[in-house]
């Protein structure tokens, strides 16, 4: 396989920390190998910046595999990049030509405060579960693994929600910040299957709540979170989240 | 001096009576106790969100923004219990046999034992909590098989099964969050230990936002803190784990056992260039429906699919007809380097050899569905449209990252594959209760060296973190707690948390004061290529020697040229990294004199002067049936103390897979 390199310029978010305001640097790099990840890339010139006296860029990422949901760039106007169902970690240097301009930002949203340079905080997405992304069963307490069958298609839809990694993208995408995307695909997990059935009504409750407490806005049936999520997190999730809360907010006047 | 604190009494009764006559801590006196807990992946998260259900005081910790993206949550495979839910002949004591087996006879029996007694326990625990593992149509659990055993034993959700395991330890774990028994800090590192009248009592952390350095007490210190696979610079292990948390203690009077067991993980995408900064794994599982082959011809230039039939080498199957392609990992690892080195790889390194699906994907999958569809006599194109919807399901992901990586499509061609480095089996020493052998701190999961001996078997790694977090540690903890109720919390103002921290901070300036050349991953780099080359797949002991002394040197250089941009007040990823790999180069140097003084081969530790006339890993029983237990003297000074392995029930023989 023949290794072409490619010459870029980037341009990148440069932020100290969350109480200096950021703006705009732009970086050449030259010989990138088009193998190379985008992540690598990034440790090409960081690896410059540090020789040459300069603070390194910045960034989450630790599989690198697609799945931890750390890594997080808003990259030409997209988040993870130009690829399909991909994460930033994911995307490889095959995507660009040389000469291509790239522009790369952290993820915008009120909820999710910059640290600094591209990394944010997304603890809001760890206190949403919190309200109750979750099955109260403590350890010690289960019954035999196949005491409860699981009708397959059931257990399927639930896998392909529970794939969601949490990296924010559904939010970064979304004009008004909306959660929903993340949201629904928890509450769908754990409604979809028997074992949460038990705390469907007051789970969709709390995790809206919260979400709303963090500051996430609200859901207009854009469908960009769709678009972009790496794990293709279907909008009907937000369907069946509504009708969820719809059937708890019916019966939470008891 | 090393107690290993067995139980008496047969193998199977060992667990049942320690349960039964373990000291316990009354629900009043738990809320007064405080643990903290370094690293919430598998086994740390498990054991906060049980140690936090039974009421006591947890402190967590971990270095991500959120404990869900622990490395955990790469694992793709699956995890074993021994359900016997295959009515294929399995048994908690088969499951036992079959690691100590694999682990090639340097694991404790007593502790293999118990991980066998408790595996089922997870499996219902995890669906409890709403783990959607993989389903048959019928409704209940499926299974598949993995390398080294005969039984299909394994439990899985698709290719991401760690991630569906963590996310539901993560989420007992926010629950207790929510209810106030656990309190997390994420991007917190531990940077040391603080011993207080000889007990670990707390322990000093950077705030990676911040760069403060923080103080926290506990009546006890768990870590949970994962395997040093990345002391290889290249790894399937995730870019931050680290073994700096294991080795603070180390120096603080824990033994490491066994640090130069480390298991090379036979099927991962190879080496594409200098820029690569991590490898991926392919799992274990696709060995169930891939091939591996390489041309029989040597420098064959031909594409993979213009190779016939004939001129294939299923060299797995040729060695060993009884397991094939689902011999043990270290095996199968050196099978691929002994035909690789022999002139007989592929791809344009020659560093690969081929994992082909054409095979099952047409007979097994294609024609299973087509039965089932009730298509009579179906075409190739037909089956090999419905063995690909099959894959697809089973293994969707991975080979969606493989075309990604490579921008090959693993559905019309064979992937290529090498060996990496993956797991460690070495660790710190732990006794039976996954106490080291300093009072008060424990060790977990993939970063104690207990339950693997010199070679894990796939899908017991998952298995292990959470066997010991949800159903070892909440009894094994309440013995020593129990003689600790009257402990008052120590205020983090005590003498020795201030030297503690001091010593901390003195080293941080020293690291940002040397303002060399030279970046800090570039060292990484270097310590990874020898580590590769002289303590990898095939060891010497003249590799070895010559490896001690680069390192030493590597290690000389590093203190006085390692350049650390920013400032230590700040998030500062550099400074991070510095500190773990300082702590790899001497962990490094560890690794070889372990390597070397062990003088045999077994499991995934090669060595070349010790080898049957098949080429296959030759074991001396006779002096080497210990575990290496290392105590840290001073810089590059240790002394090594033996646990004398005893084998009650596993006979120990030559293991073979033919
Ligand atoms: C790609 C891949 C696939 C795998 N697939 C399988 C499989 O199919 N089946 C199987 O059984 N096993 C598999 N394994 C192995 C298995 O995933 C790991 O051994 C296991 O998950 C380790 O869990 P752990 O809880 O011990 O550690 P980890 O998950 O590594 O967690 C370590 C934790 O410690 C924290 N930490 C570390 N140092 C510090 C510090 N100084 N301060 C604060 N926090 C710290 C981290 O933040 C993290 O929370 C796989 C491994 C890899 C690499
Ligand atoms: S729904 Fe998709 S985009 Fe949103 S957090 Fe989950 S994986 Fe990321
Ligand atoms: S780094 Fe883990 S998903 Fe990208």
């Amino acid at each position: 396989m023949e290794h072409s390199m490619i010459n870029l310029t980037l341009k990148i978010w440069r932020q100290k920390n969350a109480a200096t305001p950021g703006k705009f640097e732009t970086y050449p790099v030259k010989n990138i190998s088009i193998e190379m990840s985008f992540l690598e890339m990034i440790d090409v010139l960081n690896e410059e910046l540090i020789s040459d006296g300069k603070d390194p860029i910045a960034f989450d990422h630790d599989c690198r595999e697609g799945i931890c949901g750390a890594c997080s760039m808003y990259i030409n106007g997209r988040p993870h990049g130009p690829w399909h169902a991909n994460t930033t970690c994911q995307l490889h240097m095959r995507a660009y030509k040389d000469g291509d301009t790239i522009v790369i930002e952290p993820w915008r949203a009120n909820a999710f405060p910059v640290i600094k340079d591209l990394v944010v905080d997304r603890t809001a997405f760890d206190r949403i579960i919190q309200a109750g992304g979750y099955i109260s069963v403590n350890t010690g307490n289960a019954v035999d693994a196949n005491a409860m069958p699981v009708e397959r298609d059931n257990a399927e839809s639930a896998f392909a929600a529970a794939a969601c990694i949490g990296c924010g993208a559904c939010v970064a995408a979304c004009k008004n910040s909306s959660a929903l995307l993340f949201v629904s695909a928890k509450v769908s997990h754990l409604a979809l299957l028997p074992q949460g059935g038990p705390e469907r009504k007051s789970r969709a409750m709390s995790m809206v709540a919260q979400m709303d407490k963090e500051g996430f806005g609200s859901c207009t049936n854009t469908g960009a979170c769709e678009a972009v999520c790496p794990k293709e997190i279907s909008i009907e999730n937000i369907a069946r989240l509504n009708r969820e809360y719809m059937m708890a907010g019916a019966v939470s006047d008891k | 001096m090393l107690n290993s604190k067995i139980p008496a009494g047969k193998m199977e009764d060992k667990w049942v009576d320690y349960k039964g006559h373990c000291k316990l801590v009354n629900p009043a006196n738990k809320r007064k106790l405080e643990i903290i807990i370094v690293g919430t992946g598998l086994a740390g998260a498990s054991a906060a969100a049980a140690l936090g259900e039974l009421g006591y005081k947890v402190k967590a910790f971990c270095f991500q923004d959120s404990p869900r993206r622990a490395h955990s949550i790469a694992a793709q495979g699956g995890i074993n219990a021994a359900k016997n839910y295959q009515n294929d002949g399995d048994s908690t004591f088969r499951l036992f046999y079959d690691t100590v087996k694999g682990g090639d006879y340097r694991a404790r029996e007593a502790n293999v034992h118990r991980l066998a007694e408790v595996s089922a326990n997870i499996i219902d625990q995890c669906v409890a909590q709403g783990v959607p593992f993989a389903r048959e149509y019928g409704g209940l659990l499926s299974n598949r098989s993995f390398g080294g055993v005969q039984v299909k034993r394994t439990f899985y959700a698709a290719g991401q099964t760690g991630q569906q395991l963590l996310i539901g330890a993560y989420q007992a774990l926010e629950r207790q969050v929510a209810l106030g028994n656990v309190e997390m800090y994420s991007r917190h590192e531990m940077l040391d230990v603080v011993m207080i009248d000889d007990k670990a009592r707390g322990i000093i952390c950077r705030n990676l936002i911040t760069g403060e350095l923080e103080r926290f007490f506990g009546h006890a210190v768990l870590l949970c803190s994962g395997g040093y696979g990345n002391v290889f610079y290249l790894s399937t292990n995730a870019m931050g784990s680290n073994v700096t948390a294991a080795w603070k203690a180390h120096k603080k009077g824990a033994m490491f056992g066994n640090p130069c067991f480390t298991q090379i993980h036979p099927t991962c995408i190879p080496v594409s260039g200098d820029h690569q900064s991590k490898l991926t794994l392919m799992s274990e599982s696709l060995r169930n429906d891939g091939r591996i082959w390489v041309p029989k011809q040597k420098n064959d230039t031909r594409k993979a699919n213009d190779i016939p039939e004939e001129e294939r080498d299923y060299y797995l199957e040729r060695r060993y007809p009884a397991f094939g392609n689902l011999v043990p990992r270290d095996v199968a690892s050196r099978a691929a380097k002994e035909r690789c080195d022999a002139g007989y790889g592929v791809g344009t390194t020659k560093q690969a050899v081929y994992l082909d699906f054409k095979h099952n994907l047409i007979n097994k999958y294609g024609r299973t569905e087509a039965l089932k569809q009730g298509i009579e006599n179906p075409d190739l194109e037909t089956l090999i449209r419905l063995g690909k919807e099959v894959v697809k399901e089973e293994y969707g992901n991975l080979f969606d990252m493989y075309e990604k990586i490579t921008g090959e499509n693993p559905y019309e061609v064979p992937m290529r594959i090498y060996p990496a480095v993956h797991y460690t089996m070495g660790g710190l020493w732990v006794d039976y209760e996954l106490m080291t052998n300093v009072k008060g701190l424990y060790c977990l999961g993939e970063a104690n060296f207990s339950d693997h001996g010199a070679n894990r078997l796939g899908a017991s790694a998952l298995m292990q973190g959470l066997a010991d977090g949800y159903f070892v540690i909440p009894y094994t903890i309440g013995n020593y707690l129990a003689d600790e109720i009257s402990v008052k919390p120590i205020a983090t103002t005590h003498e020795a948390f201030e030297q503690t921290e001091k010593a901390v901070k003195d080293r941080i300036d020293t690291l940002m004061n040397i303002k060399g050349k030279q970046t800090v991953e570039s060292f990484h780099k270097r310590l990874g290529k020898i580590m590769w080359e002289k303590c990898g797949m095939a060891r010497n002991a003249q590799g070895l020697t010559e490896a001690i002394a680069e390192i030493q040197q590597l290690k000389k250089e590093f203190w006085s040229d390692v350049r650390i941009p920013g400032e230590i007040s700040e998030m500062n990823p550099e400074l991070d990294k510095a500190g773990r790999v300082a702590d790899f180069i001497e962990l490094g140097e560890l690794m070889c004199k372990d390597a070397l003084q062990r003088n045999e081969s077994c499991g995934g530790h090669f060595r070349e002067e010790s080898q049957t006339e098949e080429g296959e890993a030759k074991r001396d029983d006779e002096n080497f049936a210990y575990v290496s237990a290392w105590e840290y003297k001073g810089e590059s000074n240790w002394e090594l103390n033996k646990e004398p392995l005893e084998f009650e029930v596993v006979k120990l023989t030559q293991r073979s897979y033919k």
